[in-house]
């Protein structure tokens, strides 16, 4: 049984509205000294069997990410 | 001409559209429900808005995978009948692929809901035969993922290609790319928009603009 973390996060250079408003909520607060905020999706799974990372990468292709306006990346914990 | 309005659990604007083919365009109408798979009988597919399987992951994307959209995209392919995605239905036509790009959180994160002007960029098509060119329509938009985003080569084709049918006139009050509110395939047959024919086709609504829509579709038929 391995344990997937996966990251889902806009694509460099496409808009990011909710990041683009909490780095303004942020600056509001007194952090003046924040950037470059985004906010993106965090997924837990468990995973039994072979070729985990193939399937994971299938996975985030098909369905957990949009390819066209999100980037993924995935930790496997075996 | 047959309808079919496609039902996916959390679809809330599938009555609205029956209604409005049943009783304003006085044409045969059925429900399909997204388990189903035949489609053959019908001439014009309806994906109405909603917020299918609550939206859940993002917008469309688990609905593209419902049984039926197998024989969605089938029955494109055939290009014997017209397929129109409107608001959540646009959404789940662009993850299905069906239709370039994707829709995303509005720019001021506002769930929108209030009637806009749309310009009519292309009058050509079989979903807008019945306007003119550059014609203005008032037509409701209601939804909180409308910002439509692809990247600059899709962008280039669709401007190429004509497939830009609809923009938000003056205002842009989702943050859409080139104010892009409604596009088309090359082929002609697959309409997305985001904003509310069926909401805007009887004058007790306050528009019924949208009739020159659903006129259309009913005039590429005859």
């Amino acid at each position: 049984m391995a344990k997937v973390k996966i990251y889902v996060t806009h694509k460099k250079g496409i808009l990011d509205p909710q990041g683009k408003t909490v780095e303004t909520a942020l600056k509001s607060l007194g952090y003046k000294n924040v950037s470059d905020v985004h906010i993106g999706k965090y997924i837990e799974l468990e995973i039994e069997g072979r070729d985990v990372k193939q399937q994971v990468k299938e996975m985030c292709e098909k369905l957990l990410s949009n390819p066209i306006i999100e980037q993924y990346r995935f930790e496997v914990e075996t | 001409m047959k309808f079919g309005v496609i039902v996916f659990p959390g679809s809330n604007c599938d009555q609205d559209c029956f209604n409005v083919v049943k009783d304003v365009l006085k044409q045969p109408v059925e429900y399909i429900w997204h388990a189903d798979t035949k489609l053959d009988h019908f001439d014009c597919l309806m994906l109405p808005g909603g917020f299918s399987y609550g939206d859940y992951l993002r917008t469309g994307a688990i609905a593209r995978f419902s049984p039926i959209m197998d024989s969605v995209k089938k029955f494109s392919e055939k290009g014997r009948g017209l397929i129109i995605g409107i608001c959540n239905g646009f959404q789940i036509l662009t993850e299905a692929g069906l239709l370039p790009g994707a829709l995303q959180r509005n720019k001021d994160l506002r769930f929108i809901c209030k009637p806009v002007e749309l310009k009519v960029q292309n009058h050509k098509t079989k979903f807008t035969k019945k306007c003119k060119p550059g014609q203005i329509l008032n037509i409701p938009i209601a939804h909180g993922e409308g910002n439509y985003t692809c990247d600059e080569k899709t962008l280039r084709e669709l401007k190429k290609n004509k497939q830009i049918v609809f923009t938000y006139h003056k205002e842009n009050p989702n943050g859409s790319m080139a104010s892009i509110a409604g596009i088309i395939n090359k082929k002609g047959n697959v309409l997305g928009l985001m904003p509310h024919p069926e909401r805007a086709s009887e004058a007790v609504l306050g528009s019924e603009d949208g009739l020159f829509i659903l006129r259309s579709i009913l005039s590429s038929r005859k």
